[in-house]
């Protein structure tokens, strides 16, 4: 057994991050209010700076830290890239509405780092407690930034469905952490597979021990039925912070369930079929539910709330179809992660920009858009399409990827079932683009012209939105039409984990 | 020169497609200069569909112009393939004319002229996709982009009918029109992946049609896996080809629609869906479609016969002519059924020369629309002494509708009668009746419309604009060369349609 600080070196993205984090945390004391500002870019910067420093460190290597609990592997430098790129494109997002909306500006970029810590390390671990530890620090980061307008009734609601909803998630996960442990006496990933494979008579405390373990991560990414928590949050959590949970955790937690799976459960082939099953079950009711009851919602935030639980459902199909002997399911998983918060991240930034204007978050609300808001409208409607799954956009080739690797490992069933469901969120993405283009423009409750309420709506949106705006849009299109290099660089990170 | 048409055949789509996304950038406002770029961009279109037309060599035949562009290499192995045949050929050119037309006579769109473009080229892109696309991703990529644009396009620019008790939104046609078009897409979605998953089974993963259809050929698909397959295609297609009973969005669409989506849409697009039957389900599931025909055709019969009395009992312009594309494209599922050579060359033909028929019509509606703000047949009388050149190509259109010799849906009709009465004699006898029903209701349209005293308030009507006539007198110009010499498409479609397994 080597050292445990052999090869400590590879983890200095990680310190890097955290003493950024704390960076933030002092330079918000001597800042004088109104400068605070500069933390954003600052935040950003490191991010950017922290990107470069692991690709080139990183790139191609193939290590294990701490006698296995880590992974240095082209599979979590592609989620650590993605996940600080996520990073930089949520302040971007944010900045205006913390500037205006939100005290203690500091701490929220502050935490924001640290909870990329979490989801960094969270790619990175190959052993079950290491995976919870990054998780808790993930989660405990968004606790705080869910209640960060804590003078909102709303607010203090969904935080503290959030806190105790996590808690209990939390508690679950770590019983079913130890009862596997009880039973194999192992935590690592591999080991686990062994395990399983090896038992020819599974014990049931094995079976609920995992059983635990997925619902703890079930709760985690809001897969129904234990999706209940996540409208109700959404709606009372800060616009970017809902953008943040609807894609950054949500990113995070399936980056590790990919790892779980396919490292500790797909291995062992014979019990993996077992859980197949499992996965298309939730798969399906989460897919079908989601995008049913997406149908009744009026607020955007609960809309994108129960349209995200649908889309948790097509990843879950494609976390089904996870095989030892084809990468084709956990690359569609990658490109359908990726693609999906390109996605959303338009549609959150468009909705947030309006927020800022108006302070309104009703479907309703968006009527006439079109005619004062152009270039917000046109974003806002491609991101609706290419969530909706139609060409040009990513969402189309995207969800192809998946279903055909969904299909291809012998559940035509489940891929037709998602391509139904695809259907019934059209149908509702389609009314708020009608809103959106169609609808004359609203009148407030007593009839006087919102525009006149409102004279921000016909001014530009800001700058910093414009950039998340015009890059994600053209983003949808570049990978909606050739995804190639995506491709290439998931296959490489595929190959870490599945051969 | 054989990669001067390769060439050709990919800026076919990307034209249309960088014309769509260059316009989202032209400053807004400029109604003008926007259809001036419109314009410039569907003549190109419509030169690169002549020329890819009038190179193809029927001497050769098969799939001509056949490249391929590396687009997901690996497991999926997906690229884009490109290749024309005698089938895909005439409709190609189709697109190239209606494009143009369409475009032409939307120099009424003012309201976002820009948004309008952007949109339809995109919608154009997508059909010439469809017919050049050599790989089912990308066969479906097109159909999905060309039904896209839709909703926007009838929901923004589009029209609500209102005849008091009978109140049809815009919004409505729109959403029904997507919504059962997206259900079709689903279908075909699902089958696309059946066809995957069959071919990855037999060691020989790939969504290319060449694969596919070598696999096809040498018998390896399995014959049940093909029957339960083939439906999928067939109700998915069809539903866009207007198949009964899976056609009801199909009047309330071009309703709703503003003129150059309904000529674009009843002209080409329904087109899509035959040309899906056609492409994806006989030729790469042959023993299902073989099995499947009896009840194709008996739902092309219905097709012929419902749409035609529909149309007979309808007061608004629009929808007589959109039941009576209904009822059209009923032969074009008839002859398609009946997988003889005469009659699939029929339906072939027929696709063209209802495409151009349908579009005069609705352009000619629009026309009068635009001028009276109504299509009340109630209402509208008289109008020959008023519009006579309108009236003229009306006429024209009617009787092209109705058959009568001389013109494009002559021959293509008594082909796919000539093809029905030697497959299937029963229902050959009740498509040559829908035939004459369709007379009924044509003339009664361009009696109550067009002819009598023409009331007061149609005093001060003038004849369709000079753009939207000239528009009018080169597609009755075609219409009647296709009419009097079909040679020249003929023998293109003749070669196409010997390939198709089974014929």
């Amino acid at each position: 057994m080597s050292p445990l600080s052999d090869n400590l070196d590879l983890l200095t993205p990680e310190f890097a991050m955290a003493g950024l984090a704390f960076l933030v945390f002092a330079l918000d004391l001597f800042l004088p209010e109104g400068r605070k500002n500069l933390l954003a870019f600052v935040s950003m910067a490191g991010l950017a700076v922290l990107i470069v420093l692991s690709l080139v460190m990183l790139w191609d290597e193939d290590k294990s830290l701490y006698d296995g609990l880590l992974a240095v592997d082209s599979f979590s430098l592609f989620f650590k890239v993605f996940f600080m790129g996520l990073g930089i494109a949520i302040i971007l997002t944010s900045m205006d509405f913390v500037e205006n909306r939100l005290k203690h500006q500091g701490e929220f970029y502050g935490l924001l780092l640290f909870s990329i810590l979490g989801m960094n390390v969270m790619a990175q671990s190959r052993e079950l407690l290491t995976a919870y530890i990054a998780l808790e620090l993930l989660s405990f980061s968004l606790y705080v930034m869910v209640s960060y307008t804590k003078n909102s009734d709303k607010t203090n609601e969904s935080a503290l469905k959030y806190i105790l909803v996590g808690a209990v998630s939390s508690a679950i996960l770590l019983y079913g952490v130890s009862m596997v442990y009880s039973t194999l006496g192992v935590t690592k990933f591999d080991e686990i597979a062994e395990g399983l494979a090896i038992v020819s008579d599974v014990s049931p405390a094995l079976w609920v021990g995992v059983g635990l373990i997925l619902v703890g991560m079930m709760f985690k990414v809001s897969a129904v039925p234990f999706h209940m928590w996540a409208p109700d949050v959404y709606e009372g959590a800060p616009y970017p912070v809902t953008a943040y949970l609807a894609i950054g955790s949500k990113a995070a937690a399936f980056a590790l369930i990919l790892r779980l799976a396919s490292e500790g459960f797909v291995p062992a082939t014979e019990r993996w079929e077992q859980w197949q099953v499992v996965f298309a079950v939730l798969a399906a009711a989460t897919m079908l539910l989601g995008n049913l009851v997406a149908l009744g919602q009026k607020n955007l935030k609960r809309l994108l709330a129960y349209s995200s639980v649908g889309h948790v459902g097509f990843i879950l199909a494609g976390v089904t179809a996870l095989s030892a002997n084809s990468d084709l399911a956990s690359n569609g998983v990658m490109f359908y992660l990726v693609g999906y918060s390109v996605t959303n991240l338009v549609v959150f930034a468009a909705l947030i920009s309006f927020f800022n204007m108006t302070g309104r978050e009703m479907m309703s609300d968006l009527g006439g858009l079109a005619d004062h808001q152009p270039f917000l409208a046109a974003c806002l409607g491609m991101g609706l399409f290419s969530l909706a799954g139609l060409p040009i956009f990513v969402g189309f080739t995207m969800k192809f990827y998946l279903f055909t690797a969904v299909a291809d490992q012998g559940y035509l069933w489940l891929a037709g079932l998602a391509i139904f469901s695809s259907l019934i969120g059209l149908y509702y993405y389609l009314n708020v683009i009608r809103y959106i283009y169609i609808e004359p423009a609203l009148t407030g409750e007593n009839g006087e012209d919102l525009l006149e309420e409102y004279p921000a709506l016909t001014k530009r949106p800001s700058f910093t939105l414009i950039t998340v705006l015009g890059t994600g849009s053209a983003a949808m299109i570049w990978l909606g039409v050739y995804p190639k290099p995506l491709i290439d660089a998931i296959e490489s990170a595929s190959r870490a984990i599945v051969f | 020169m054989n990669d001067f048409n390769e060439i050709a055949m990919l800026l076919l789509i990307v034209v249309p497609l960088a014309g769509s996304l260059s316009m989202m950038f032209m400053p807004g406002g400029q109604t003008k200069e926007t259809w001036y770029f419109a314009i410039f961009i569907a003549a190109i279109s419509l030169c690169l569909s002549l020329v890819v037309f009038g190179n193809y060599d029927y001497n050769v035949g098969g799939f001509q112009y056949v490249a391929s562009y590396e687009w997901l290499p690996g497991p999926l192995d997906i690229s884009l393939s490109l290749g024309l045949d005698g089938i895909s050929a005439p409709m190609v050119l189709l697109n190239g004319l209606v494009l143009f037309g369409g475009v032409l006579v939307s120099q009424t769109v003012h309201y976002r002229a820009r948004e309008f473009f952007v949109l339809l080229f995109a919608l154009a892109a997508g059909v010439y996709g469809v017919f050049v696309a050599q790989d089912l991703f990308f066969l479906f990529f097109f159909y999905e982009l060309a039904v896209l644009p839709m909703y926007l396009l009838i929901g923004v620019w589009g029209s609500s009918t209102d005849f008091g008790t009978f109140l049809r939104t815009k919004e409505y046609g729109a959403m029904k029109l997507l919504i059962f078009l997206v259900a079709g897409s689903i279908l075909v979605w699902i089958g696309i992946l059946a066809l995957y998953a069959e071919s990855s089974d037999l060691g020989a993963a790939t969504f290319s049609l060449e694969g596919l259809g070598q696999l096809a050929e040498s018998g390896k698909i399995d014959e049940d896996f093909q029957k339960w397959v083939f439906p999928l295609f067939m109700v998915g297609f069809g539903a866009l080809a207007g198949l009964w009973p899976f056609h009801t969005w199909s009047p309330d669409g071009h309703v709703a629609a503003p003129t150059a989506v309904s000529m674009l849409h009843a002209g080409v697009l329904m087109k899509l869906g035959a040309y899906g039957i056609i492409r994806v389900g006989i030729f790469l599931l042959p023993e299902g479609a073989d099995a499947w025909m009896p009840v194709l055709i008996s739902l092309g019969t219905i097709n012929v016969l419902y749409g035609a009395m529909s149309a007979m009992s309808q007061n608004d312009l629009k929808y007589i002519i959109g039941y009576s594309s209904v009822s059209h494209m009923g032969y074009v599922v008839m002859g398609i059924a009946t997988l003889d050579n005469i009659g699939m060359a029929g339906a072939v033909l027929q696709m063209f020369a209802h495409g151009l028929m349908t579009a005069l019509m609705f352009l000619l509606v629009g026309s009068i629309y635009h001028k009276t703000h109504t299509r009340d047949i109630n209402v509208l009388n008289g109008l020959a002494s008023r519009m006579p050149i309108n009236t003229f190509f009306f006429a024209i259109a009617g009787l092209a509708s109705l058959g009568l010799p001389g013109l494009s849906g002559f021959i293509a009709e008594f082909m796919v009668f000539t093809g029905t009465f030697r497959t299937y004699m029963p229902l050959g006898i009740l498509a040559v009746i829908g035939a004459a029903l369709t007379a009924i209701y044509i003339l009664r349209l361009l009696a109550r419309t067009f002819m009598g005293e023409a009331d007061e308030r149609w005093a001060d009507l003038t004849d369709s604009s000079r753009v939207e006539l000239s528009v009018g007198a080169a597609l009755v110009g075609i219409m009647i060369f296709v009419g009097v010499w079909p040679e020249p498409l003929l023998r293109v479609i003749n070669v196409g349609v010997q390939t198709i397994p089974g014929v």
